[in-house]
């Protein structure tokens, strides 16, 4: 058996130390620059920036919700556009992005032991491309006809056809743009996968891992495995738009007229979109899994409850969540017996990601418990996620999802689960990791405020939504109008959505000036501030320089949990803490 | 920070057996592939990515073949060749299937040469890949030449499905862009092996890593993958 908490013997080194490039110049120093930790930093900043276009779009969306007909730019066409726009940059150019090009950048090699990604050239070129990705992006604000409105998802025919709006540039450059995007993704997810595989130090087993490193390496194999299906929907699409192919475009008779396309498959698309869809779910969340759990033991300072199970948990879903995706598509006209499929297979996710809460909650039991900022985001994490879990539960049967699959219901649901979750994570991260980056503390009661803020207003906002979807608001709709079924109350609860949304949104401004005034002001962190026993708190230097570890490599004699060792100083045993020698030797 | 490992405590290690030992030899200190160098894991995780990609392809192809409602051209008919005043079915698709399968061979025979140090032989059979390679591509341009007199085009075509068009220029079209970049960095790696870049491990100009002939080796999983998928194109768009 592997034993987890006992000491080993380290076997000696495998490969020799890798020679690292090193930057000749400013410019290969700071901006074209082959070093993990830069570009992680590089991918964190783009993405945070583009999350609050995202933001910014949402706040009009509710503006309009609440007070429909207020804002004459906020036309129906722009209101798709905001939706397409705000889902699109929050999954992928955001979530996806920080998560895996952000933190993974930065953690892995740190966390592993490793002077730095194993092709940090290739690495370097997958934050350009992403960068190119996102540029393109922002570029159809600009074009004739604006950005794409035809919905996050793209389902053809509406995507490429005449009266979506964004029909003329829109969809093309946003094809072309997920096309870069994934291009670039690749060049990194090899980089994460080899890393974690062949690039760890002496005594790093896969099983003494911190849970953050399953969680993103996991996640880096799914993205792989589930991006060349998305790729093929836009190559496809593409060809659609630009040559009149129809491969997604069934016949179609518009304003009376029969349109060129004939005998494609919309269905297909849908297939090839939730292929990637469903795992891309998973590829946000599994690093937010893994973070939670790093995050929860060291301030809990206890072990991680049932390590093992956690990291099969992380497989066990990473595999499940690839046969799970036509439940997305239950109202597509899909077979009985496969929705019946669909429903059982998720139904059954539910089972590892049970196990991983159930660990989280009795690593808290009786721990030291302690509510700094990172640990109150870890613990907002935790009861929002099984908030959106529990209505995933509803969702996955067939004849729940169908009359509720156009709602606010599922709104509610998916932004519980994937939206606030996996961002409140990333909060915590950011809070929890920001001393070893820049070497200073952020400053706690702004911090707080932050989190109350956040967490209590995101429940303000999306608790009312299920009720709302249960009502039967539909989701998607430019304004409700005057509808029989629903009430004068439900206007009123859409008001004070909006409002709570305002809130939400303008807090993350105090987050931004945090971010930057504890970069100057900020308390010295010194390397450990939170007492941790993963490798990246045990650098010589802080922030961490070039190759992270001086002249020698760290060696790892333990797992990354001993937060309860009896006698050890300060109650903790960093992973590259030796052992005492063993009884019988000291007596001889 | 770290003080001299302890390589030996003296204690022997028991083998974990069965389950355990399964998962023990894949989560293994260091390295999970105890023989294969970064470069080589890197490009089959990479062609695994890819086959999900060219999967993907053939099963949209598959999909609208059988969504759409006009009937589906003739493959036998449609690529085959008068040649001496006979129509010979898919004799043109025989030719590139039988050059692509003995590029495989040469490269095979050039990894071989190249892990031998024998500079002359690995460079004569890699560039002997890269010509089959462009032959390849070559035969593949004059087929899409050929389709296109007749009528052929993405959106439509003389006999049926336009599905038909569409799906033969997407799949054959990103496959030759394999073969096209496969044949690039043929050409690429057969001038570092003659200049000896691999004898003296030259770092490379980008990535400033030392050069080795296991450079052969990877070019080689690229160039038998993109054979290997070949074959599937084949079984599946043309003999279907």
């Amino acid at each position: 058996m592997v034993d987890l908490g006992s000491v080993e013997a380290i076997p000696p080194a495998e490969t020799a130390d890798v020679e690292l490039y090193h930057p000749k110049s400013w410019l290969t120093k700071y901006v074209f620059c082959q070093d993990a930790k830069v570009i992680a930093i590089q991918y964190s900043v783009t993405a945070l920036a583009i999350g609050f276009v995202a933001l910014v779009l949402s706040w009009l969306m509710r503006l309009q919700l609440a007070f429909p007909g207020s804002f004459a730019f906020i036309t129906p066409s722009s209101y798709y556009q905001f939706i397409t726009m705000h889902g699109m940059i929050m999954v992928i150019y955001l979530l996806t992005a920080l998560f895996l090009g952000g933190f993974g950048n930065y953690l892995i090699p740190l966390m592993l032991g490793a002077r730095d990604m194993v092709f940090p050239y290739v690495n370097m070129l997958s934050y350009w491309i992403y960068l190119l990705a996102v540029l393109v992006l922002i570029a159809t604000f600009f074009t004739p006809g604006g950005p794409t409105g035809a919905g996050w998802t793209l389902y053809p025919p509406q995507a490429i056809l005449e009266g979506t709006p964004g029909q003329d540039w829109g969809i093309i450059l946003m094809l072309i743009s997920l096309i870069l995007f994934i291009i670039g993704f690749t060049m990194g997810g090899l980089n994460y996968v080899v890393t974690v595989l062949q690039g760890r130090t002496r005594g790093m087993t896969l099983m003494r891992m911190p849970l953050t490193i399953w969680g993103i390496f996991t996640a880096a194999i799914m993205a792989l495995l589930a991006f060349p299906a998305l790729l093929v929907g836009a190559i496809m699409m593409l060809f659609d738009r630009l040559l009149g192919t129809s491969f997604f475009m069934p016949a179609i008779v518009q304003a009376g007229e029969h349109l060129k396309y004939g005998g494609g498959s919309p269905i297909l698309f849908q297939h090839l979109f939730w292929f990637f869809g469903h795992p891309e779910v998973y590829i946000v969340a599994l690093p937010a899994f893994g973070i939670v759990s790093d995050l929860i033991s060291t301030h809990a300072r206890k072990n991680i409850f049932g390590y093992r199970m956690m990291v099969w948990a992380i497989l066990a879903i990473a595999i499940l969540s690839f046969v799970v995706w036509g439940h997305h598509m239950y109202i597509s006209g899909m077979n009985p017996p496969f929705g019946f499929f669909f429903a059982t297979s998720t139904l059954i996710i539910a089972v590892p990601t049970a196990i991983k809460v159930y660990n989280w909650v009795l690593t808290l039991w009786r721990g030291d418990i302690h509510f700094t900022v990172p640990m109150l985001f870890a613990l907002g994490f935790i009861v929002t996620f099984v908030n959106g879990g529990i209505t995933g539960l509803f969702l996955g049967n067939v004849i729940v999802d169908v009359p509720l699959s156009a709602t606010m219901f599922v709104v509610a649901h998916f932004h519980m689960v994937m939206g606030v979750a996996p961002i409140l994570v990333v909060f915590g991260a950011i809070y929890h990791w920001y001393p070893k980056i820049t070497g200073r503390m952020m400053n706690e009661t702004l911090g707080r405020i932050h989190f109350w803020i956040t967490f209590l207003g995101a429940y303000a906002i999306f608790f009312p939504m299920h009720y709302l979807g249960f009502m039967g608001a539909p989701r998607r709709y430019y304004e409700m109008g005057e509808t029989a079924f629903m009430p004068a109350s439900a206007m009123t609860l859409n008001i004070f959505i909006t409002i709570a949304a305002l809130i939400v949104g303008a807090v993350q401004l105090a987050f931004a000036f945090n971010l930057i005034w504890s970069l100057f002001k900020g308390r010295e962190a010194g390397g450990n501030p939170w007492r941790a026993t993963t490798l990246e708190w045990q650098t010589p230097q802080t922030p961490p320089g070039h190759g992270n570890w001086g002249k020698e490599l760290p060696v790892v004699y333990r797992w990354a949990y001993d937060y309860s060792a009896p006698g050890a100083d300060g109650g903790f045993l960093p992973q590259n803490q030796p052992p005492a020698a063993p009884a019988s030797r000291a007596a001889a | 920070m770290t003080k001299t490992a302890l390589t030996n405590m003296g204690e022997s290690i028991a083998r974990p057996t069965g389950w355990a030992g399964f998962s023990a030899d894949w989560t293994s200190d260091q390295r999970a592939f105890k023989s294969a160098s970064w470069g080589k894991v890197m490009i089959w995780i990479f062609l695994l990515s890819d086959t999900f990609i060219f999967s993907c392809f053939l099963i949209s192809y598959m999909t609208v073949r059988m969504s759409t409602t006009a009937p589906w051209p003739n493959p036998s008919e449609v690529f085959a060749l008068t040649i001496g005043g006979q129509e010979i079915p898919l004799i043109l698709i025989a030719i590139m299937t039988f050059i692509l399968i003995s590029s495989s061979g040469t490269m095979a025979m050039a990894v071989n040469y190249g892990y031998r140090r024998d500079r002359v032989k690995t460079t004569a059979l890699i560039l002997a890949t890269a010509a089959f390679g462009a032959s390849f591509v070559g035969m593949q341009a004059f087929e899409w030449t050929k389709l296109i007199t007749e009528g052929v085009r993405p959106w439509g075509n003389p006999w049926g499905a336009p599905q038909f068009g569409s799906s033969f220029f997407l799949i054959t079209g990103f496959h030759g862009t394999h073969v096209t970049i496969g044949v690039i960095f043929l050409l690429i790696i057969a001038r570092k092996v003659w200049r000896g870049d691999f004898d003296h491990e030259r770092r490379g100009f980008f990535t400033s890593r030392k050069g080795s002939y296991e450079n052969v080796e990877t070019m080689g999983l690229y160039w038998h993958f993109v054979d290997l998928v070949w074959v599937f194109i084949f079984a599946l768009f043309y003999l279907w």
